[in-house]
């Protein structure tokens, strides 16, 4: 935790200064390669990132949901793959440990995600379970002192790299919806444990997904998370709110170089024996976007401090997401235009950025699921 | 092996400066400030030293505003253990930061003082070369490659034409190149932790030291636009434009 201007200033400037020459000159290697270089992983490690989230008293950086959201806006400059090798850390990957780990687990794990020697990752999603969450089908049967898993966890990012799985599964079969989903922490090399084919995905390359299958898995009993069965999905609604405001934060990041791009671009490019930002049209996408991308700012930085504050942001989180995300979309697209052809052409890094955002709407609940969640708390609270 | 870093706070160099519309100096007002890179080099420098064992104490020292905090906060995130800070807010020529230099040095007397050729505002390339006549320690000036051993400090320098190497006994003077090194980026626990680095402020009054100006700004003022070329139909009307216009080749 900071919580000082000139500390954290020195914190954002750093990473501003990574971000622009370091990752951002490696952008097109690591969208042709398909692979972030071991180097940059390791300097990643060494600045600290994979903790940023993680408390101080287990080796992270402990930010506030405002540090961290500005941290995210700047790792939001450059390829969404860099900030997706730290998210999982940061977010889904680890949250479970650190809202409801015992002292044990926490001691066990959270170091070493915050060091990054350690990748967390978050299994959630089936090949049936999807917005739906509650339903998990993946089952994990008390065995004496282990549980044994059995499922295929779908999409799951990082695992190619990951550590250890924070797995959702059925504990309680009678129970069908969240009341009988448990949380376990799963080292990766334990026999049973498959990783599928890496996914083809439309954009983020160097970030990597795949089936996770857990083919008669023995855990020791101790890695149900915080002791307890029943809570799994409880824990897993936990680190949404900060989640969805971290996506929200990146994809700002994101208008905020897409803006940049197109800026550049259309104060170079002369058409009609002028630049073509002199045009009034051209004109018009430019101020939208920046419009756009101020709300969405505003909006995730009020959000964040309300949170900090105490007080519950699932409502605002949820708006935030919603806006931002559709925004970054919006923002590509005009991105794309104002470049004209050249926007089609993989030279330039708005027609990567147009592919990599269109995530931003579908994972950590999608745009539909926002909405659902946006109106049943209106409804809520007026009743 | 005590080392003494000087770092200066400077415009960001990604900062586009522009005069004042009044021409008597740079609009600097609410633009980005950073440590001069070639202080940058200079911290990273002592660190390595230290890193290898052969230093084991970094001081970072600077000289002007209060805000020049940040700067040695920046150093000591970078791996300074400690920061002196002499306070002013009167514009510091090069002769006036040697000689609170040399009176830090006299308070510290620090093995190695390592700091940036020039600053990338004033671009005066004076301070080291002053601070050496100053103390009358030895300077390797435009280093390119430092080695410590048996009290001597083996310099390599960037000079017209080629590479020098001079050797020097310690206590001394370096001032770093471009090429000396390429600085580290501060982790981020680390920036956390410089927060908690003892930091002192002193003024050039308490040093003694007398900053009123040598040297008057008379104008301040652009560059000169560039004007825009022309075209040429062939080599051979290029050559004879060359020869006859510009008279570059005879």
């Amino acid at each position: 935790m900071i919580r000082d201007h000139e500390t954290l200033n020195q914190l954002i400037d750093t990473l501003s200064r990574y971000v622009r020459d370091r990752l951002v000159p490696l952008e097109s290697q690591v969208a042709e390669e398909d692979a972030i270089p071991d180097a940059v992983v390791e300097e990643m490690r060494e600045m600290g990132l994979f903790g940023l989230t993680i408390p101080e008293e287990y080796g992270g950086l402990g930010l506030t949901m405002e540090e961290e959201v500005l941290v995210a806006m700047e790792l939001g400059k450059t390829s969404p793959a860099f900030r997706s090798l730290i998210g999982t850390n940061n977010g889904i990957g680890s949250a479970g440990i650190v809202f409801d780990g015992t002292e044990e687990q926490k001691q066990k794990y959270l170091p070493k995600y915050a060091s990054g020697e350690l990748i967390g990752s978050f299994c959630l999603t089936e090949p049936d379970v999807g917005s739906d969450s509650a339903s998990v089908k993946t089952t994990a049967v008390r065995d004496g002192d282990h549980y044994i898993i059995n499922g295929t966890k779908r999409f799951i990012t990082n695992a190619p790299r990951a550590g250890t799985f924070t797995v959702m599964a059925r504990t309680d079969s009678s129970v069908k919806g969240a009341k009988g989903v448990s949380a376990f922490i799963v080292e990766a090399g334990l026999e049973g444990i498959s990783l599928g084919a890496k996914d083809k995905k439309m954009g983020q390359a160097g970030s990597h997904t795949c089936d996770v299958i857990f083919d008669n898995v023995r855990v020791p009993a101790d890695s149900l998370i915080g002791g307890v069965e029943g809570k799994g999905f409880y824990t897993a609604m936990k680190v949404l709110d900060r989640g969805r405001l971290h996506i929200s934060a990146v994809s700002v990041g994101v208008a905020e170089r897409l803006i940049d791009d197109a800026l550049r671009f259309s104060m170079e490019r002369t058409q009609f024996g002028q630049p073509i930002c002199e045009h009034q049209l051209i004109q018009a996408m430019l101020a939208d976007s920046q419009a756009e991308t101020y709300a969405g700012k505003s909006m995730v930085m009020e959000a964040a401090r309300k949170r900090d504050r105490g007080e519950p942001v699932s409502t605002e989180a949820a708006c935030s997401k919603l806006f931002c995300t559709e925004m970054v979309g919006r923002v590509a697209d005009r991105a794309v235009q104002i470049h004209g052809g050249a926007g089609y052409i993989s030279e330039y890094a708005v027609e990567r950025f147009y592919r990599d955002v269109r995530l931003f709407r579908l994972y950590e609940g999608t745009s539909q699921i926002q909405q659902i969640v946006i109106a049943r708390n209106m409804v809520k609270e007026k009743q | 092996m005590k080392i003494l870093v000087a770092v200066k706070r400077v415009v960001d160099y990604n900062v586009k400066v522009r005069p004042k519309s009044d021409g008597t100096d740079v609009d600097i007002a609410n633009a980005k400030m950073s440590i001069n890179p070639f202080c940058e080099i200079a911290v990273e420098e002592a660190v390595r030293l230290k890193e290898k064992g052969v230093a084991t104490e970094i001081v970072a020292v600077s000289m002007g505003p209060k805000q020049s905090q940040e700067q040695i906060r920046t150093a000591m995130a970078l791996g300074a253990d400690r920061g002196i800070l002499v306070e002013s807010d009167d514009a510091l020529e090069p002769l006036a930061v040697a000689k609170c230099l040399k009176a830090i040095i006299a308070n510290e007397s620090p093995d190695l003082v390592i700091m940036g050729k020039q600053s990338i505002d004033g671009d005066n390339n004076q301070t080291g070369q002053m601070l050496g006549a100053l103390t009358s320690m030895p300077q390797g000036t435009f280093a390119s490659e430092v080695e410590i051993a048996d009290g001597k400090a083996k310099v390599t320098r960037e000079i017209d034409g080629g590479l020098q190497t001079v050797e020097l006994t310690l206590p001394a003077i370096v001032t770093t190149d471009l090429r000396l090194n390429e600085p580290r980026y501060a982790s981020l626990p680390n920036i956390m932790k410089a927060k908690k680095k003892p930091l002192d402020t002193t003024t050039p009054a308490d040093l003694g030291v007398d900053t009123a100006p040598r040297v008057q700004t008379l104008k301040v003022e652009p560059p000169a636009e560039r004007q825009a070329g022309i075209k040429v139909a062939d080599v051979a009307e290029l050559v004879d434009k060359l020869k006859n216009e510009a008279k570059v080749i005879s």
